[in-house]
């Protein structure tokens, strides 16, 4: 639950308002799309909800926890425990194998559970690569390694951020299709920002960001 | 949560592991350097402590005006209730080398004195052959000998010293006096209402560890240096690794590990390769203790006198030192990356070698200091006297050299850059520069290391050239002889004076100037010693000012510590005030010498040795001499030395005591070699990005690679010639500045432009093989690699 989130950001002629108080609420096992051109600042809200960014005015709640007045140590165990985020650029860890980064976040969290983190491997198709390297997939692998590290701990919220805007049309609905069978199975709520409306159109909800209000 | 962000930053390692192997180089051979220097030198402190306790640990220590106490004196002391035991200490030739015998009286010192054991049996003690005490080598080379008494092993004793009774002694040293006495409890009155021309020394007062400070200070400074361009390359490997996690960082952080976890755990990775690294340092420091321990011994054998043994033992002070400097090294060089992370925004868009593209201020900030430290030095070197002003002056200079280091190449680069007419020559030079700042450390630490290595040759093959024709001065004479008794020395005076050119005596004795024991030469002058003894500064016909008996000679250190010069008066205890007519040169000896003629020596020292004479002989008739010596007096090998042997000494002695500095330096260039290919290999994999385009515009891998070489080469000539400079620099604050701080000495300053060239052969090999291993590796990158920067894979 977001309520009346504000964000500017300062650059050579002062400050540029990015988000005008943006009000968003988004239910468990619900999907949603954030929608809007490059620079409309659908990233900066996705950070603000993922209490990666603190907003300049208004709150953000995760599973009803006010997440924008924590301390940075409480923010990142909020993020560890009950926010599963997968980049565009997919962030995996290169020194680490697939297996491990799958792992990653859950044993940062505490959460590991050996047979779900297998049964995920199985579902994504990662089995014959648990033991390569990131640099050794492909963009659709590594996507695919991403959206497993984001659900392995059970969070109640997974953000993306243009999950596909990295892969072909082909691998990206794969993925996609991969990401909704499994936050449906979690029953996490899924927020993407995307410019793709042909992700967009697969998500339950969407709304369009547009001179930093939700349309 | 802890385990799992340690296990992540760990896995860096298993996937790098020759950034690993770099670092962990890096950081134990700095250690290595500094511990290596550290064992040396807590070895020959333990060995000196040894023998100041060998024989008792005493309040004090009274001494004569000669050198010597009288035995009355002593009785005088004795009966006034002082707790005096009587010593006797002096040098005993024996075959295949000299030990240090010291006499006491066992049965009265205390029982801490350090004699033999209770249940010895006082009889045998006292009774001839009497008993003695020595470590294994020593005990090994006397055993059999004639007159040596029952020797037993003991590690009380210093290497190289036979401790036995004082009556034992004096019949070994031919001596009737003792040379001083041990004071073992506090003194009961004022010495001199009982004794007045004798001196009393409390325990702790400086003495002749005074004189081989000096040595063991030099040892630490290289030791210093050593470390310091180890640490360039830690803190370059350092730096370089955590800017390559950055990404890594900042996903961990987004993942929900907190900031303060997440440096707490790059800070006990750190602290793990650190101890690591410090341990490997801390053995390998121990290797090149024992390799240099044993030319270290014998350069303060032959130098000063002091007594080490040839065995490293693992002392604690030295191996810890040496993994607290490891782990202080670490965590200054991590310093700064520890604090980037810490600032780091968590959407910091991860930037590898945003580190390295050093902003414009930081660059004039480095600059800015560089002037500082190399405006501190031009004071230091103009105003302020002292070792502490000495050794600042090497600190601030090479360390504002280092520093100055990347702006002037960054000039040099840009210039070449203007003037370059092809585009892949413009190409050249600007990636070069671009290049710079990840370089900059290693090269610095090249620089370090060259500017030590010239500084250093410069000053040891100066010290070269001015000792050999020291020697040709001093020794003048062709043939030694030495005598076992005075009276033998009579006979030996009386029977080679109708044979021989000149018989010139050189006889010895101590005396006090200025409060310090000091070694009296007394000589008959003659014209060898106006034709091949020139002096610093003299008065006119200093020569027959001593001849006439009213004069002293001083060596320059004795002059420079009582700041006296030609024409002022000097009081030579028990001589009296004397005029000082001449100050020569005296290198190679840290303490006060004076010459005086033989007959004021004979007439004012009692006891004086007067065993010794030089020969003047034409050179092809000294085997002869030496034959008819031989079969006239019975003189064995010991006693005679033809003045080829002893210069083949002084110089074998000369050449070990900078054994141990030529192969510090070495060592240094060594790691600066270490140091640029940790940099060149963990830049090479990071450089793609720039070279796919070169690439991709036709020009081939081989080439590319070529490029690199020659790009090593250029740099390393460019460090070389900044560092020549500077070494000269260096070289001068040595001679002119250290030397005379510690030593007492000034050297003059020779130049050997073909040892430059070597140098420069060196460094240019240390930086190609260096540059090998990476430009290799660029050379064997497929296209496919370079493909995979244009398609946004890396």
């Amino acid at each position: 639950m977001a309520r009346g989130i504000e964000k500017s950001f300062l650059s050579g002629g002062g400050a540029v308002p990015v988000l005008r108080g943006v009000d968003l609420s988004i239910d468990a096992g619900e999907t949603f799309a954030v929608t809007g051109e490059s620079g409309s600042g659908k990233s900066t809200l996705l950070h603000i909800l993922g209490a990666l960014e603190i907003p300049d005015a208004g709150t953000v709640a995760v599973d009803g926890m006010n997440v924008s007045d924590l301390s940075d140590a409480r923010r990142a165990e909020v993020r560890r425990g009950r926010i599963g985020l997968v980049f565009q650029q997919f962030n995996l860890v290169p020194s680490l194998t697939v297996e491990a980064n799958l792992d990653l976040q859950a044993r940062l969290a505490g959460r590991f559970d050996s047979a779900w983190t297998a049964r995920l491997a199985e579902r994504l198709g990662l089995d014959p690569l648990l033991r390569r390297y990131p640099e050794e997939l492909s963009g659709g692998q590594q996507q695919r390694v991403a959206i497993g590290r984001a659900v392995a701990h059970r969070p109640g919220l997974i953000l993306a951020d243009e999950p596909t805007g990295n892969l072909d049309e082909a691998t990206g609905d794969a993925a996609l299709d991969l990401l909704l069978d499994l936050v449906s199975e979690t029953r996490a709520a899924l927020l993407t920002a995307t410019h793709s409306e042909r992700l967009a159109s697969r998500m339950g909800r969407r709304l369009r960001l547009s001179g930093g209000t939700l349309e | 949560m802890i385990r799992a962000g340690l296990s992540t930053l760990l896995a860096h390692w298993r996937r790098h592991p020759l950034q690993l192997a770099t670092l962990i180089a890096g950081l134990a051979l700095a250690t290595a350097l500094w511990t290596g220097v550290q064992a040396i030198n807590a070895e020959a402190k333990a060995s000196y402590e040894r023998a100041a306790r060998q024989v008792a640990p005493a309040e004090g220590v009274v001494t004569g005006p000669g050198g010597s106490v009288t035995v009355e004196d002593y009785a005088r002391l004795r009966r006034a209730g002082w707790s005096v035991v009587p010593v006797m200490e002096g040098r005993l030739d024996i075959p295949g080398g000299r030990i240090t015998v010291v006499g006491t009286d066992f049965v009265a010192l205390p029982p801490e004195g350090g004699g033999p054991e209770e249940d010895a049996d006082p009889a045998a003690l006292l009774h001839d052959p009497g008993v003695g005490l020595a470590d294994a080598a020593t005990a090994e080379a006397v055993r059999g000998l004639p007159g040596m008494p029952d020797t037993r092993v003991s590690d009380r004793p210093a290497p190289g010293t036979l401790l036995t009774d004082i009556a034992v002694a004096a019949r070994l040293l031919s001596r009737e006096n003792p040379t001083h006495l041990l004071l073992t409890e506090p003194a009961p009155g004022p010495l001199n209402e009982i004794a007045p021309g004798l001196t009393l020394s409390r325990a702790g007062d400086p003495g002749a560890g005074r004189l081989t400070d000096s040595f063991h200070l030099n040892l630490t400074a290289f030791g210093l240096l050593a470390f310091a361009v180890g640490m360039f390359i830690a803190h370059g490997a350092v730096g370089l690794v955590f800017e390559q996690r950055r990404p890594m960082f900042r996903t961990l952080r987004a993942l929900g590990l907190p900031l303060r976890a997440l440096v707490g755990t790059a800070l006990a990775e750190l602290l793990i390769l650190a101890l690591a690294a410090g341990i490997i340092g801390v053995a390998l420091g121990y290797a090149v203790a024992a390799a240099l321990l044993p030319d270290v011994a014998a350069t303060l054998r032959g130098l000063y006198g002091a007594n080490v043994g040839d065995g490293l033992r693992i002392r604690p002070e030295w191996w810890l030192s040496g993994l607290g400097m490891a782990l202080a090294g670490t965590l200054a060089a991590a310093a700064a990356a520890l604090w980037r992370i810490a600032r780091m925004p968590i959407l910091d868009a991860g930037r590898p070698r945003a580190w390295a593209i050093a902003s414009a201020r930081g660059s004039r900030r480095q600059a800015a200091a560089a002037a500082l430290l190399l405006a501190a030095a031009g004071a230091l070197a103009t105003a302020a006297p002292g070792l502490p002003a000495a050794f600042g002056l090497l600190a601030t200079l090479l360390f504002g050299s280092a520093l100055i280091l990347p702006p002037i190449l960054a000039a040099a680069l840009r210039m070449a850059e203007r003037t370059a007419r092809s585009p892949l020559a413009q190409w050249f030079w600007a990636d070069t520069r671009q290049q710079l700042s990840g370089l900059s450390l290693a090269l610095m630490s090249l620089l370090l290391a060259l500017a030590a290595n010239i500084g250093v040759d410069t000053m040891v093959a100066s010290f070269r050239l001015t000792f050999t024709a020291y020697l040709d001065q001093r020794l003048a004479a062709e043939l030694y002889v030495r005598a076992e008794t005075e009276s033998r020395a009579d006979e030996l005076r009386d029977w080679l004076a109708p044979r021989v050119d000149a018989v010139l005596p050189v006889w010895t004795s101590e005396g006090m100037i200025g409060g310090e024991r000091t070694r009296v030469v007394g000589i008959e002058p003659h014209a060898t010693h106006r034709e091949n003894w020139p002096m610093i500064d003299s008065l006119p016909s200093p020569w027959e000012r001593v001849a006439r008996g009213g004069a002293l000679l001083l060596n320059e250190q004795g002059a420079r510590r009582l700041g006296v010069s030609p024409g002022d008066r000097v009081a030579l205890a028990p001589a009296g005030d004397l005029l000082l007519a001449g100050v020569y040169a005296d290198y190679g000896n840290p303490a006060a010498e004076a010459v005086v003629s033989a007959d004021l020596l004979v007439s004012a020292f009692e006891g004086a040795d007067r065993r010794e004479f030089g020969v003047r002989v034409p050179p092809g008739a000294v085997p002869a001499l030496m034959d008819a010596l031989r079969d006239e007096f019975g003189l064995s090998g010991g006693a005679m030395i033809d003045q080829a042997t002893l210069k083949e000494i002084s110089l074998g002695i000369f050449e070990r005591t900078f054994t141990v500095t030529g192969a510090l330096s070495i060592l240094a260039l060594i790691v600066s070699g270490v140091a640029i290919l940790t940099s060149l290999l963990t830049l090479g994999a990071m450089r793609l990005p720039q070279l796919a385009p070169v690439w991709a515009m036709g020009v081939r891998r081989s080439r590319l690679a070529r490029l690199d070489f020659l790009r090593a080469a250029a740099l390393a000539a460019m460090t070389f010639a900044v560092a020549l400079p500077v070494g000269l620099a260096l070289a001068w604050a040595l001679l002119a500045r250290l030397n005379v701080a510690a030593f007492g000495w000034r050297l003059p300053m020779f130049l050997f432009p073909s040892d430059w060239l070597t140098l420069f052969a060196l460094a240019m090999a240390a930086a190609l093989i260096a540059a090998a291993w990476p430009v290799r590796a660029l050379a064997r990158t497929t296209p496919a690699e370079f493909l995979k920067v244009f398609a946004g894979e890396r």
